[in-house]
């Protein structure tokens, strides 16, 4: 009695893994493509990957099945490093594309000069996303380290993102102080208002939407767009700062992996495709900036004119920003560090 | 349902009605704070649109594909740590060997493992600079960021379940009944099919359905070696981090739901089983 | 080190305790299956625990001494383990009281829904930690269900280390009611009995007959308890706020360590603790296999 009961659960259970094993298994004329990305990117790939498997199966005849991956960006590229065979990645900073070339060899160092742009068929910046009436009246930078406003970004040591905010802050905070000293004040000051530190850039905008922290948070353009538009239209308002900082996420096909699974063809397309005007409408309507002239024009309204800073010029390239402001004992690390105290 | 009027000489042994009442309250209400509280906001923000979008999101492709994919994690690491629960129960509860003490410590270590730190051992052991590392590619094998990733990360999170309900039962019952059979001729896997199972069937069913649970709602861990590809190797706690991040809520919670509805139906299953069976193991009286 | 000394130690004690009162080491013969299952239960140790974690402790080894103690120690990082360990140890505490409340309850009294309560217990081993985390943050949150009472009362939960005690205990409840119910429910009313006709009131009867008998399963439930909770991430990330110095636990650093690429400081941070734990989960094994053995005898 005992005895039927335990082989029947057992029995259970090997059918169980026998139909879910069953399954799977590609056809001919049939092609994987593992696309690993970050966060806020979901939304527009769901746009655009039918659009190119269209093309290329008029193209080839070949249907491909686009395969996707979003986490933070860092996270996903350690996942590439450690063994995740991404046949393109479309992170949000070069800098974690950068690890992937230099640990891995997968693909060359000078990765970013292979396609148009920086490699960043899209881009975006930093902007602030305030409630409904902007009722601590937040219109520039300076407005964030006023005593009593408290300011919602996530932490740029597990955040792309939150990078590019830092970024973003830094160069204001030198540009008007016109010295690093002033910059790193500005700075220590803004995250003395911060009060919750959120590892994701997803995660501090539902902070500051859904459980009502914060009188602002500072954002990429397009999850600001979206969050506004998403979660309760008209409760919040895009505040456009001064200056800003350049945000583009690189795209770029991972050799290594794709020679493995035969994909090359099929992936320097896909990211081709990307810079198509047919794409590059959806890029704009996922509220990323444009890179195409035209559809740029169509979109102007939408995007308003920021004077923008660039990591090349104004940090020095990735490798610096990352040593000087985020890696372990620098500048981050010891604003909370004092702030202990 | 109602309690038997105690008689007078019991009353010595028992608490008066008034404390008995304020016990049971601050009890209930202790659980209903902690844990009815969250598994209310769970279902209430899975329904807050109406049963519509709540079966929307749980048969939709990706979502069918990570129950898949749970359900068969679930029925490769239970069965393999019901082997081991009941292994290593039988060598310590039987026999008297030294670092036993050791030995149980070593098999709650995975309780008190960070699920972080969980993942990224298989990392270190499997990933592409790991020490297999040369070994897997050699084989054209994936184990991290593939399904077997993650049926090794579920196994370790539940490893300690099954052994740890059944080694206290078993110490307690002791080896008189194992050997009075043993001696009256019985072989000793006749002895354990026919004596000691039936002694642990409640116990062991009460760890494997602890440890069913634990396997399917395993996130942290498993979110360090899946590689999260979306209708591949996304469990269902994950496809509800990505409805989440999604803005999804709605679907996020339903999913979340589904899987508590899952745990909450296996665990009345188990009341219910002992009940019928009349299992008690000390019961209300005597 | 740790390790070879406690084994030590409990050969001691299991030696000393295999007294002619339990004289069945004679009998051992009779009983088949050691070397199966004991050779089972090793392999099987080896292949899924320790063999994993000792690639833990390589990596981490890798960083040499003094760089392992910048890292594993340094101020931010002891902050963390202040908070992992203070708010598991917390949390266990509260969850000893009131698990044992509930175990008593559910054990000692007939009420309706008692079996439907018993099945509850057990919600915070199924539920995923993440969802655990986001409801546990959408309840106590400022603008969240009973957040927005406490609020006023200058009650802040959700974003402070208060909150972290709070994932923690809903983590923590099923480890103490599981360990407690069985040993109370095998206690025998005669012992009680007893105590009452020399003339024990309930209270002296409860602290001083009951207390002690239950006091080795307490402790395992608590031990257990607090090494969930110090390892706990998922549900914590989501109402922590995760302020470094402040309300960031240890696993949260270990990831940040991982985000920059450092797995030797990962590692490292990760070795502390797995020790720590171990430490702890050892002495309470021994006690309890000890209190046991001397109960018996």
């Amino acid at each position: 009695m005992k005895r039927t009961k335990i082989s029947a659960a057992l029995a259970t259970s090997a059918l169980l893994a026998l139909a879910a094993c069953s399954g799977g298994g590609k056809t001919k004329g049939e092609v994987d493509l593992l696309n690993v990305s970050y966060d806020p990117t979901r939304e527009l790939y769901r746009a655009i990957d039918p659009g190119f498997a269209t093309e290329w199966k008029a193209k080839t005849g070949e249907t491909v099945n686009i395969k996707m991956s979003h986490g933070g960006s860092g996270k996903q590229s350690r996942a590439v490093i450690d063994g995740l065979e991404a046949d393109v990645v479309t992170l949000a900073l070069a800098y974690d594309i950068d690890t992937i070339a230099a640990k891995t060899k997968k693909l060359p160092a000078d990765w970013q000069a292979r396609l148009p742009d920086n490699s960043a068929p899209y881009y975006s910046t930093i902007v602030f996303l305030v409630r409904k009436g902007n009722p601590k009246n937040i219109h520039d930078w300076n407005d964030l380290i006023r005593p009593g406003v408290q300011v919602i970004t996530p932490n740029p040591k597990t955040s792309g993102g939150a990078r590019w905010n830092y970024l973003a802050a830094w160069g204001y905070g030198r540009k008007t102080g016109s010295s690093d000293a002033a910059a790193r004040d500005y700075v220590t000051k803004l995250y003395n208002n911060v009060p919750v530190l959120d590892s994701g850039a997803r995660g501090a905008t539902t902070t500051f939407v859904e459980r009502g922290i914060g009188d602002v948070l500072i954002a990429w353009e397009n999850e600001a767009m979206l969050a506004q538009q998403e979660m309760g239209k008209g409760q919040f308002q895009i505040v456009a700062p001064s200056v800003s900082v350049l945000a583009e996420p690189p795209v770029a096909v991972v050799d290594g992996n794709a020679k493995k699974h035969g994909t090359q063809a099929v992936a320097k397309a896909y990211l081709d495709y990307l810079y198509t005007p047919a794409a590059q409408e959806l890029i704009a309507k996922a509220h990323y900036r444009p890179r195409n002239a035209a559809v740029a024009a169509k979109y102007a309204a939408t995007f308003p004119q920021i004077k923008l800073l660039t990591i090349d010029g104004d940090f020095g390239g990735w490798a610096k920003a990352q040593a000087q402001h985020f890696a372990d004992g620098a500048i981050f690390d010891t604003i909370f560090a004092q702030r202990r105290r | 349902m109602s309690a038997t009027p105690a008689p007078a000489h019991q009353r010595a042994t028992a608490e008066s009605p008034v404390a008995r009442i304020v016990l049971i309250g601050v009890a209930l209400a202790f659980l209903g704070l902690f844990l009815l509280l969250p598994l209310i906001a769970v279902f209430a923000e899975g329904l807050q649109r109406g049963i519509g979008p709540f079966l929307d999101a749980i048969v939709e492709p990706d979502a069918l594909s990570a129950i898949r994919l749970t359900l068969t994690v679930a029925a490769i690491s239970v069965p393999l740590n019901i082997v081991f629960g009941i292994a290593a129960a039988w060598a310590i509860t039987k026999f008297d060997f030294p670092g036993k003490g050791l030995l149980i410590t070593l098999i709650d270590l995975p309780f008190s493992v960070s699920p972080v730190v969980a993942g990224l051992m298989y990392i270190l052991l499997f990933g592409s600079s790991g020490w297999f590392a040369s070994v897997l590619a050699d084989q054209d094998m994936q184990i991290v960021f593939a399904v077997p990733g993650i049926v090794l990360a579920t196994i370790f999170v539940t490893f300690p379940f099954v052994a740890r309900e059944l080694i206290p039962l078993m110490q307690e019952q002791g080896r008189d009944d194992e050997e009075a059979a043993l001696s009256l001729g019985a072989s000793g896997w006749q002895t354990f099919w026919h004596v000691t199972l039936p002694n642990i069937r409640w116990g062991l069913l009460y760890g494997v359905l602890l440890c069913n649970a634990r396997a399917m709602g395993e996130f942290g861990a498993v979110s360090v070696v899946s590689g999260h590809i979306r209708g591949e190797t996304n469990t269902m706690p994950l496809h509800v981090e990505i409805l989440y991040n999604e803005y999804n809520f709605v679907a996020a919670f339903a999913v979340a739901s589904l899987l508590a509805g899952l745990a909450l139906v296996t665990l009345v299953l188990k009341s219910v089983l002992e009940w019928r069976f009349d299992y008690h193991r000390g019961g209300t009286g005597h | 080190m740790t390790a070879t000394g406690a084994s030590l130690g409990s050969t001691a004690i299991e030696g000393k305790l295999r007294s002619p009162a339990r004289p069945y080491g004679k009998k051992r013969s009779i009983m088949p299956g050691f070397g199966i299952t004991f050779g089972f239960t090793i392999f099987y140790l080896c292949l899924i625990v320790l063999v994993p974690l000792s690639a833990v402790f390589v990596r981490s080894a890798g960083l040499g001494p003094a760089h392992f103690v910048d890292v594993g120690f340094s101020a931010r990082a002891m902050a963390s383990y202040r908070l992992s360990f203070g708010a598991a140890a917390a949390a266990a505490a509260v969850n000893s009281v009131f698990g044992l409340l509930i175990a008593w309850v559910l054990v000692r009294y007939e009420f309706p829904g008692r079996r439907l309560v018993s099945a509850m217990v057990d919600l915070p081993f199924a539920l995923p930690t993440a969802v655990a985390g986001i409801a546990l943050t959408a309840i106590y949150a400022p603008n969240g269900w009973l957040g927005q009472y406490l609020e006023p009362l200058g009650m802040k939960v959700a974003y402070t280390p208060l909150g972290v005690v709070v994932a923690l205990v809903f983590v923590g409840l099923p480890f103490v009611v599981r360990s407690v119910e069985p040993v109370l429910a095998d206690l025998g009313h005669d012992v009680e009995e007893a105590a009452a006709s020399l003339g024990a009131g309930r209270v002296d009867t409860f602290t001083r007959v009951i207390l002690p008998a239950i006091g080795p399963a307490l402790l395992t439930g608590f031990a257990l308890a607090f090494a969930r909770g110090v390892g706990e991430y998922g549900s914590v990330i989501f109402i922590a706020g995760n302020m470094p110095f402040v309300s960031e636990v240890s696993p949260l650093l270990i990831v940040t360590q991982l985000e920059q690429y450092d797995y030797a400081g990962a590692t490292a941070i990760a070795s502390v603790m797995l020790v720590a734990s171990f430490a702890l989960l050892l002495v309470i094994n021994l006690i309890q296999i000890w209190s046991r053995k001397r109960m018996a005898a």
